[in-house]
């Protein structure tokens, strides 16, 4: 088989499956490679499709997808145990460069599975928070029962600042939970020099939009800021056409893009 | 060199020519039109001269060749994929000059936008281009204000005259079959065009403001998103993956690549539910925007090379260059908002 052919999917094997919620779980699959957070790899499923789906985590040899059942290839992946093998090709996209957030004020803002595509970043610098100057994750969910990655929540903790935050209760009102949405929390938030400071903001596009300008009224500067977009990324390799938006193609040129470039952005 | 050829001496190049290559050209489908008793052209594998139509534009354009409207790329069985087999001889492709301006726009989109696209290239190495020179314009063309209405960058040409055919060749594999087959040599120029009747107004400012331009609306009503515009469009290039299984056995089957519309319902899909663009006058936005001001953005030369296919075959009379020519004004609109 060539291997110049991006089309062919390789075989990559369920070593574990964390169950979040109902509706939400993390694959982690075996893969030797090269591959930075925020990257994404299509799900191959023959019969079904292919679904673009994030990188959640990356270890020696393997990576997490986390992966909510809402369509036709994600319900059948659901149908797979530890131990199957699944059809993968990728990693496609620019990803998150750890590097630009060094040694600065990092916040990042991330709504329901927009985690996802962040976690990667949040677990680097968790794991070497020497490398920021400090760091605030403000996670929000739906409710107490859609938050995911409660382990990682408990370990990040331990080194960075966290707001975790539900809209509502929805009923448990055992648990002890902020209530309200991220953008709540923006005002409140300190920074030693807010010019300075970088920000990442990944979510569904109302949160992003919200998000990006309640951290512009503080006093961020756009190019300080940036975000990842999800579109129908059908190839992921800049053919198809599904993802482009103006002259840009989101497989390509992004996921995760500048606030500078980003705010641009019409469908 | 230039060539004379009966049509005896180029229906012998042509049968040698088959021996390695399938030869593409514009056929007329009668009775293949949208309408009853109206004709389509096509492109379709001949073999002789007599069935290329030079008279007429073709309906659809040349792409379906490098770009199959449905594609095979593998094979699935239970846990292994084969890749599809290329086809085995070359291609050699006749086209207009509009046409083959679009060539370079496929290539960049397939073969320099991000990977190299296997499937495309397998083919494209292998394929020849034969210019069909027009010696006037036909209904909608707009490709002299698009820069595209001559062209150098051909394998041969070939023309009909009056007691046969002419041809440029700069093949230099083919002189000796040419030589020997034709009738005389004489230095040859492919007809081209120089005025047609429908012009276009890319206007300079052009920028993404536009989209917020009541210019749009119109198309709201008016577009019934049959994607048609973009079928017969040589530049278009957007496919969607479809998984086939086959029916006597469910677990094995073959991944495909079909062409997309960015004009049809379904395009912008993402799981969940969600899509962009609902509006149709919004996805007229899109696609014109792509063909004459975003692509450019990107690879410095605009998109859409005035073949004035999409006007021809609108069952709405939605016509393109019209659009195009709106901008002017929509850029004052937009602009006087602010």
């Amino acid at each position: 088989m060539n291997s110049n052919n991006e089309y062919i999917p390789f075989m990559s094997e369920i070593k574990e499956i964390i169950k979040h919620t109902e509706i939400e779980y993390t694959f982690r699959m075996t893969y030797d490679g090269e591959v930075k957070p925020g990257q994404f790899f299509e799900v191959s499923i023959p019969k079904f499709g292919e679904a673009p789906i994030s990188v959640s985590g990356i270890q020696e040899g393997l990576i997490d997808l986390t992966i909510r059942k809402v369509g036709k290839v994600t319900n059948e992946i659901f149908e797979h145990y530890v131990g199957d093998k699944i059809f993968l090709r990728g990693p496609y996209g620019n990803g998150f460069d750890v590097d630009i957030y060094k040694n600065k004020e990092l916040v990042v803002i991330a709504g329901g599975t927009g985690v996802s595509p962040v976690k990667g970043v949040i677990d680097y610098f968790s794991n070497n928070s020497k490398e920021v100057k400090n760091m605030t994750l403000i996670a929000g969910f739906k409710t107490p029962k859609d938050i995911l990655f409660r382990e990682d929540f408990k370990k990040w903790e331990e080194n960075i600042n966290i707001i975790l935050t539900v809209d509502s209760l929805d009923g448990d009102e055992e648990g002890t939970y902020s209530v309200g949405l991220v953008t709540k929390y923006i005002p409140d938030l300190k920074f030693e020099n807010i010019k300075e400071a970088v920000a990442i903001v990944v979510g569904p596009p109302a949160m992003m939009k919200f998000a990006t300008q309640g951290l512009l009224d503080i006093g961020f500067l756009e190019e300080n800021i940036w975000v990842s977009h999800e579109r129908k990324m059908c190839c992921g390799i800049g053919k198809c056409g599904h993802c482009k938006i103006d002259d840009v193609y989101v497989c390509l040129d992004g996921p995760v893009f500048n606030y500078v470039k980003g705010k641009t952005f019409i469908d | 060199m230039g060539f004379s050829f009966s049509k005896e001496g180029i229906n012998n190049v042509f049968k040698e020519w088959s021996k390695d290559y399938i030869i593409y050209a514009p056929k007329r489908i009668i009775g293949g039109g949208a309408f009853s008793d109206t004709d389509s052209i096509r492109y379709e594998k001949i073999d002789t001269v007599d069935e290329i139509e030079f008279n007429v534009k073709s309906t659809f354009s040349f792409k379906e060749i490098l770009l199959p409207i449905s594609q095979t790329l593998f094979f699935f069985t239970e846990d292994e994929v084969k890749e599809a087999d290329g086809p085995k001889k070359g291609a050699i492709i006749f086209l207009r000059s509009c046409d083959l301006h679009a060539v370079k726009r496929l290539d960049e989109i397939y073969l320099r936008n991000g990977f190299e696209d296997y499937y495309y290239k397998r083919i494209r190495e292998k394929g020849k281009f034969i210019l069909i020179g027009c010696k006037s314009a036909f209904e909608n063309c707009f490709c002299v204000d698009m820069n595209t209405n001559k062209i150098d960058a051909y394998d041969a040409s070939l023309e009909p005259t009056e007691n046969g055919y002419v041809m440029d060749n700069k093949c230099q594999d083919w002189e000796e079959l040419l030589l020997n087959n034709s009738l005389s040599q004489d230095e040859v120029n492919p007809s081209y065009v120089t005025e047609t009747k429908i012009h276009v107004n890319i206007p300079e400012g052009l920028s993404i403001d536009i989209a917020k331009s009541k210019m749009w609306d119109e198309y709201d009503s008016r577009c019934i998103n049959c994607g048609r515009c973009n079928f017969v469009c040589p530049t278009c290039t957007c496919f969607t993956m479809q998984d086939i299984f086959y029916t006597d056995n469910g677990k094995v089957g073959e991944r495909r690549r079909v062409h997309a519309s960015c004009m049809v319902d379904g395009y912008t899909d993402v799981a969940g539910g969600s899509s962009y663009r609902k509006n149709n006058g919004q996805r007229m936005r899109f696609k014109v925007l792509h063909k004459i001001y975003d692509y450019k953005k990107r690879f410095g030369y605009h998109m859409c090379v005035g073949c004035g296919r999409c006007d021809d075959i609108c069952p709405e009379y939605i016509s393109f260059s019209n659009c195009i020519n709106k901008l002017e004004d929509a850029i004052k609109e937009v602009n006087g908002n602010e």
